[in-house]
């Protein structure tokens, strides 16, 4: 379990590796818990390709059946809104409480409403 | 499987706790913009909120956090060593396939552990590279030999009994990837603790010299298991540790000393349940304190293991080394296949485009 919906790769430049072997790319896990939820992230880890991310994200991340259903996703592959700029990105739904149905005055005994 | 022992004796005091760091701090305060970021981290921290991944964050913070995880993801795989040493040997094949999936989960403890530190901007193959060269550390507990299968038992009771009660305040961690890790491994963790008390509580029920097996192994790993949490980090000895600043960051919740003596109240009756004797001529209820006394542990054996001195270090490092540098060709081969596929993918889509 790692990052959460950003990449985990996110903070800071990742440092080479020290000796000529190449690392192989990170993969974000994702995994569907049963049957009517959705896929949640779970964690990362390395692959050298698509399949073998599977594999492993299987052997990693389900081994006692927590899962039905794995996407794996290149960690280089996914945009995320910057924490930088966190404020001014979510600012715009911050003025506008007439989108929560709290918002409106109504009398009291009507019901199903 | 993890302590909070690794901390290297040679390293000096963590960089937050000298002068060095307030001097630097306050300068840091005179460069415009930087208030507001470290603000939010304070901030965060006071509310008991995560920080997260790409959140601005104190170097010492950062640095602090990637030293302790790596150490605490090379235990888990060096832990790997000690138990699957009995692999070949286990006295059944349900003891067989148990210690299988225990030091699967070791491992799948460290690629959870590699990957949150892995957040933190750092390379995994560089942290293995630390490991490797004897840079980083891991817990010493592991640096003790498995010299029968009665030890399988008590590392599960005694060091996994340990780990838990070190991880289970780390779910609580201020850094998110951490915390997230710590919550997967413990609920992995509690059956490693459960299989290695059956395996005493077996053994305990059997022939004299199982018996005696089994008391042997809680005389060796007794000790051991008490330095797990580390060197005393209360009252006097609270000057000059980790522990202050890890507590401030939210990095740890509770000193070594206020675990150890959760650690010693939890399994003495567990002991007892067992018939085994601990190896503690001090050990007794304290009724006043509501606690269990315990003796002093040997602080210098402590130090001289962590230094590399203890019976396996060399051929724990050793082993590891082999392990890697003869998996080269697997990686190798797999970068090969990996390479021939998307080139193959690359010249079908080719062609497809073309006709």
């Amino acid at each position: 379990m790692s990052g959460a919906t950003t990449p985990t790769t996110g903070a800071g430049a990742p440092s080479e590796p020290a000796q000529g072997e190449r690392s192989w790319p990170l993969w974000e896990v994702f995994v569907r818990g049963k049957r009517g939820l959705s896929h949640v992230h779970v964690g990362s880890l390395h692959a050298p390709d698509a399949e073998l991310a599977l594999r492993n994200a299987r052997d990693v991340y389900t081994r006692r059946q927590e899962g039905v259903s794995i996407w794996v996703v290149k960690a280089d592959d996914v945009t995320a809104s910057s924490p930088s700029e966190k404020d001014s990105f979510f600012d715009p739904a911050g003025d506008k409480i007439y989108r929560h149905p709290t918002f409106y005055d109504v009398p009291e005994d009507v019901e199903y409403l | 499987m993890y302590g909070n022992d690794v901390i290297d004796p040679n390293e000096p005091l963590n960089a937050a706790e000298t002068a060095a760091y307030d001097a630097a701090a306050e300068h840091e305060d005179q460069r415009g913009g930087r208030d507001t970021v470290g603000g939010d981290f304070d901030a965060l921290l006071a509310a008991d909120q995560r920080i997260e991944p790409r959140d601005a964050m104190p170097d010492e913070y950062r640095e602090t956090l990637i030293r302790q995880i790596a150490q605490h993801a090379h235990s888990e795989i060096i832990g790997m060593q000690p138990e699957g040493n009995w692999i070949t040997r286990a006295p059944s094949l349900r003891r067989k396939a148990i210690l299988i999936a225990k030091v699967q989960d070791e491992a799948g403890h460290g690629l959870y552990l590699y990957s949150a530190a892995e957040t933190l901007g750092i390379d995994r193959q560089e942290l293995l590279e630390r490991l490797h060269d004897g840079k980083q550390k891991y817990s010493s507990i592991f640096n003790y030999p498995t010299l029968t299968w009665a030890d399988c038992g008590a590392i599960g009771w005694l060091v996994d009994g340990a780990a838990i009660m070190n991880q289970v305040p780390l779910c609580r961690c201020s850094y998110g990837p951490y915390a997230r890790a710590m919550i997967r491994v413990c609920k992995e963790e509690s059956f490693h603790q459960r299989q290695g008390f059956e395996i005493l509580w077996n053994l305990m029920r059997g022939t004299e010299s199982q018996k005696a097996m089994a008391q042997d192994a809680a005389d060796r790993w007794w000790w051991p298991a008490l330095a797990m949490f580390g060197p005393p980090d209360t009252g006097d000895a609270a000057k000059g540790g980790h522990t202050e600043q890890s507590m401030a960051w939210g990095i740890k919740r509770f000193s070594n000393d206020d675990l150890r003596q959760k650690f010693v109240d939890m399994t003495v009756p567990q002991a007892q349940k067992l018939g085994l004797t601990l190896p503690d001529p001090d050990l007794r209820w304290n009724e006043e304190r509501g606690h269990w006394d315990f003796g002093q542990i040997d602080w210098d054996e402590f130090w001289q293991v962590l230094r590399g001195d203890g019976p396996c270090n060399a051929e724990r490092i050793e082993h590891r080394r082999r392990a890697h540098d003869e998996g080269a060709w697997v990686r190798e081969a797999a970068n090969a296949y990996a390479t021939k596929q998307a080139a193959r993918e690359r010249e079908q889509q080719q062609k497809e485009s073309a006709a």
